[in-house]
């Protein structure tokens, strides 16, 4: 049951095969048994699941089923949920009930899927390796002394284990992906503006997006349809029509143009990594796809840009964590400065402190035209590189991530290290558009490998698509990891 | 937003302070905070509405729970773009909304939605009537506006005693402001309080504020400095907050004698933020912030660029009532009123449609000079504004029309207009019951007439000898006589010519 | 620009956050190390690029002038460190 992809589970619950209340039980012993160790998952809440789990046998029942209905699904721990704790991952949002439900969460409860839980990640989506959680680190399932990569590290972790059909993720720069790569199963961060961000708490603003992370495209697929489509309540959320991101999946790959950056396939690369996107390469050759060799120039400065712009928008946005409305307060203070800094200081972690730090600096008098003015160009300029480079091709791909999973603590202390670690990635959300990554074998160590597909605006249903066949063709992502 | 063009006029008027003419010259800017009377907040679909119970209308937008997103209120554009086009100012096809970054606990985000490099109000014009104060006579001014600019109001610190801790209420979070800035073209205390009525009564009349002081609807922060004329500019103080024009003026004038006083005893004006304290009258400084003023202002990413088209605005346009300056303009030239009596019949719509109604066939002058005088002293005793007059234009108008067909003399008419007040009615019917139909009746009033010389031979030998003075004592006899009733136009014709036979 | 450690005071008092005198040094050391990395921009000629702010070039959409939002100030204080009689508890705020 638990390799099931989502289009079985629906057919098992329509067929009454199983329920969606034992599906539910069926995960929430597995997350019992392994989440001790794995720690994918922050908060879960059984009465909850199963409440919804009974409201879908009963939707079942009334043949009011949608696809996902009946389903069980985990929430990264950055979507607000009504009733369920929602932490972000940090110690100021500990305690933090909330008292209302994101748009992805309402989208979800909409299609009567089932919320296993929240799933751990880097506090406020911050890191690459989920480390920085305030509630402690995730094991990478496939060898449990290196990390899921981050920030939707518990959700990779969860998917890669079995822990939930699929779930959530968002991806500032690099976040659905790189997890994605790192745990061996599938992730779309999609084009800017398709998934409305309201209730997702934002890192920085104009580069978050959230995401459907899986075993296989067809399943994104099916969440998008759920996930994507217009919301008033935020003004970045695009008014398009509502499309089927499943209707191009069987189309043939005959005569599609991949661009290859040779920016992404440079120094810095793991040769492991290098080997398993090459012969992915290969394989899509065989499936009817050319090659062409493309230039993005000006991406080697995607990481220096991003760590000007998004550390500048967290650390306003991060601003109203101040002890007066929700969230910690420091137990002691002796006015209202005293108060303001010792709950932002023992509320937040190191690497929240160094992006609101960095952030603050380059906003501050003086310093605004060097760094965010500059970084803000170069973001045109990283944009402008991906419109020429469609001029030649139809999807772009490359390595998700320079390597495979790395050890728990291994870059703990070097920030510049951790990174350079989304030098792929990062480019992809300076400009806004889609990105996916899906496995593509293994590496050193033999851990999984993430080849990382990058489409135009809006098209999402065409990467799926490339994934899909790929997937038809070959069978990594149908591989899971020993002893779960 | 101080730029270095200034249009200061080098005459007597300007520099006119107790006793420092000539010596310093006061230069005075306005920021005024205008809530914008939408039914719902910027950024939010929370109610506006003034009085509610703490925290009842912050929503999770206004208390910036987690998650949480701004969408900008058409209203509060369409009242920006009301009051660009009221000042003839530059409205922004593109402006953008910015982050200013403080920490203050009426703040929930941690920050205010302000605009900052492109308002959406770009520079304009107020023009001004300033009173006349002593000798000095009322005169015309053109004041410039920098700029307006959309932004959200924060909540409020209640600083009663917590057991030694302060309450946060964010109701009025998220409420739309049009920050109005001016340039420092003002020179005197009268000067700005002028500037501040005009633009007071200005966006009540286009029906984007409601204009409430008390309730902090209208908010004025005022920049201060003083120079030697010719001199640059001194360094400003920013008086914070004044909700009151009495307030502005002591607030002005302690101000400037302060800066004045400060440097003639060789001391140096630090810019700072003042609060008027208005039980002593005096401004104190606020304390200082070490970080002050670092607001890390950048675009936010939540909000994209705001765009007004052409045509939006010509449909904004032609909903606009006539302004008040341009029914200055008209009752001068079309009425022949003073450009001071026009201003005043216009301080308000409610003042301008009474007077065009109540005027309608009447004589306009004589229908300035009754509200300007009789009616506005009635409601400043009764502390009613002219909206609540008890006496209705149309019922003005029906006494005015029978002053001018003569039916009553000015006496009568104000015996009519006192009974209006106190009992209501039309003009009519009170002078038919109190019988104060004048006699124009030239048979009865020369009967009147030759019965008194007849019984004052001497008198009127006395008149016709060259004593003109005595032509009073013949009216008030005529008046007596006729229970004052008689025309006095009529009645003076008849007599003259009579006296003179 | 290099980074000197009262720039790294200032800035952890403007964004509110308590440090330690080792944790000023600590954090010197490491923006310091990151602001290496971020040098690398100023290689590049950006004259005339227009800053881009959003990945999209989009106008805002507005909402019409409703009241949509009811009280909940009972749902939202369940959460908040320190409320009394419906109004925010802070530290006494000084002007």
């Amino acid at each position: 049951m638990i390799e099931l992809s989502l289009k079985q589970l629906s057919s098992q619950l329509a067929g009454r095969k199983i329920s969606s209340v034992e599906l539910t039980q069926l995960y929430l012993d597995r997350i019992q048994q392994l989440n001790p160790e794995i720690n994918a998952y922050i908060t879960l809440n059984h009465a909850l699941a199963l409440a919804q789990a009974k409201a879908a046998d009963q939707r079942i029942a009334n043949n009011e089923a949608s696809p996902l209905t009946g389903i069980p699904f985990a929430q990264k721990d950055i979507f607000c949920a009504k009733g369920w704790r929602t932490t972000c991952g940090s110690k100021m949002l500990e305690n933090f009930i909330a008292p209302y439900d994101a748009h992805v969460i309402g989208k979800f409860n909409q299609a009567g899927a089932i919320n296993l839980g929240k799933t751990n990640m880097d506090e406020f989506a911050m890191g690459s390796s989920n480390e920085t959680s305030y509630f402690g680190k995730v094991q990478n399932p496939w060898d449990r002394t290196r990390v899921p990569g981050g920030s939707s590290g518990g959700t990779a972790a969860a998917v890669a284990a079995r822990l939930c059909a699929a779930a959530t993720g968002t991806d500032t720069g690099g976040s659905i992906r790189q997890p994605a790569a790192l745990c061996g199963i599938s992730g779309l961060k999609p084009t800017y503006g398709v998934v409305s961000r309201y209730g997702m708490i934002a890192f920085a603003s104009s580069l978050d997006q959230a995401g459907p992370m899986g075993r296989s495209a067809e399943d994104l697929a099916l969440m998008m349809n759920v996930m994507a489509g217009f919301d008033e309540r935020d003004s970045t959320s695009l008014q398009r029509e509502a499309e089927d991101y499943t209707r191009s999946l069987a189309q043939p790959l005959q005569g599609l143009r991949i661009g290859l950056p040779k920016e992404f396939f440079g120094e810095g690369l793991g040769a492991d990594v290098g080997k398993a996107v090459e012969e992915a390469i290969n394989q899509y050759k065989k499936l009817g796809a050319t090659v062409v060799e493309i230039s993005l120039p000006n991406s080697k400065l995607s990481v220096p840009a991003y760590y000007v712009l998004a550390p500048a928008e967290a650390s306003s946005n991060l601003s109203r964590f101040d002890g007066v409305r929700y969230g910690y307060r420091a137990a002691e203070y002796s006015d209202l400065a005293d108060m303001y800094e010792k709950t932002r200081a023992q509320g937040f972690g190191a690497e929240v402190k160094r992006r609101i730090m960095i952030g603050t600096y380059v906003l501050s008098h003086g310093y605004y035209d060097a760094y965010y003015l500059k970084a803000q160009k170069i973001r045109r300029l990283i944009a402008q590189d991906f419109v020429e480079a469609y001029k030649h091709c139809d999807v772009i791909m490359g390595p998700t991530s320079p390597s495979t999973a790395f050890k728990l603590g291994e870059k703990g202390d070097d920030p510049v290290q951790m990174y350079l670690s989304d030098i792929y990635t990062i480019a992809v959300n300076l400009a806004g558009l889609p990105g996916m990554s899906i496995p593509c074998g293994f590496g050193a160590n033999n851990m999984p490998v993430g080849l990382q597909i990058i489409g135009n605006y809006f098209d999402e249903a065409r990467m799926l698509n490339v994934a899909h066949q790929y997937q038809l063709a070959t069978d990594w992502h149908q591989r899971a990891p020993q002893g779960i | 937003m101080w730029r270095t063009s200034i249009s200061w006029r080098p005459t007597g008027i300007n520099a006119r302070h107790r006793g420092f003419e000539m010596t310093w010259e006061i230069v005075i800017g306005l920021e005024v905070h205008a809530q914008l009377s939408t039914n719902s907040k910027i950024f939010c679909g929370a109610s506006t509405a003034f009085g509610a119970e703490p925290n009842t209308q912050a929503d999770a937008v206004s208390l910036a729970l987690p998650g949480v997103l701004p969408v900008l209120n058409k209203g509060a554009v369409e009242r920006a773009i009301k009051f660009g086009l009221a000042t003839g100012a530059h409205i922004a096809p593109k402006s953008v909304f910015a982050r200013k970054n403080y920490f203050y606990p009426d703040l929930p985000k941690g920050y205010q939605i302000s605009q900052m490099d492109l308002p959406v109000v770009g520079k304009g014009t107020l023009t001004i009537q300033v009173p006349a104060v002593g000798k000095l006579p009322a005169y015309e001014k053109v004041v410039g506006l920098t700029r307006a600019h959309l932004e959200e109001d924060a909540g409020k610190s209640l600083h009663e005693d917590f057991h030694g801790m302060t309450g946060i209420d964010l109701n009025r979070a998220g409420t739309p402001l049009l920050e109005i800035v001016s340039e420092p073209d003002m020179r005197s205390a009268a000067e700005a309080i002028a500037y501040a009525k005009t633009l007071h009564t200005l966006v009540q009349w286009i029906g984007i504020c409601d204009g409430n002081m008390q309730e902090g609807s209208f908010r004025c922060d005022v920049n201060v400095s003083v120079r030697k004329p010719g001199a640059p500019f001194g360094t400003r103080r920013e008086i914070k907050n004044l909700n009151s024009f009495k307030f502005m003026q002591q607030a002005i004038d302690y101000e400037v004698q302060w800066q004045i006083d400060t440097l003639e005893n060789g001391g140096k004006i630090q810019q700072a933020t003042v609060l008027f304290n208005p039980d002593t009258g005096e401004t104190r400084t606020m304390r200082t912030k070490e970080d002050a003023h670092d607001y890390r202002y950048f675009p936010d990413p939540d909000l994209l660029p705001l765009e007004i088209s052409e045509a939006w605005k010509n449909e904004i346009r032609a909903t606009m009532p006539e302004l008040p300056q341009t029914k200055q303009q008209r009752y001068v030239a079309e009425m022949g009123l003073s450009a001071y009596d026009a201003s005043l019949l216009t301080s308000s719509k409610a003042m301008a449609d009474f007077f065009e109604a109540a005027a309608t066939g009447a004589d306009a002058k004589q229908c300035a000079n009754w509200i300007i005088g009789e009616v506005s002293a009635q409601l400043n005793r009764d502390s009613l504004d002219i909206d609540k007059c008890p006496i209705s234009p149309q019922q003005l108008n029906g006494m005015l029309k029978r002053i001018a067909d003569g039916t009553i003399s000015n006496s009568g008419a104000k015996e009519v207009f006192r009974t209006m007040w106190a009992e209501g009615g039309e003009a009519d019917a009170i002078i038919e019951a109190k019988g104060l139909k004048q006699v124009s009746d030239t048979g009865a009033l020369e009967k009147i007439v030759d019965e008194i010389i007849a019984a004052n031979a001497d008198k009127v030998a006395e008149y016709r000898s060259g004593k003109d003075k005595l032509f009073g004592f013949f009216v008030g006899l005529a008046m007596k006589a006729s229970k004052g009733k008689a025309n006095p136009a009529q009645m003076n014709d008849i007599l003259k010519k009579k006296l003179l036979e | 620009m290099s980074l000197t450690s009262d720039d790294v005071k200032k800035v952890a008092r403007l964004a509110r956050l308590a440090m330690t005198e080792t944790e000023i040094q600590a954090a010197h050391a490491q923006m310091t190390g990151i602001f290496g990395l971020i040098e690398d921009m100023q290689a590049i000629n950006t004259d005339g690029i227009e800053p881009m702010s959003h990945a999209q070039d989009l106008a805002q959409r507005l909402r019409e002038d409703a009241v949509t939002e009811t009280d909940q100030r009972e749902l939202f204080q369940s959460v908040a460190p320190q409320v009394e009689k419906g109004l925010y508890l802070v530290p006494q705020v000084i002007e």
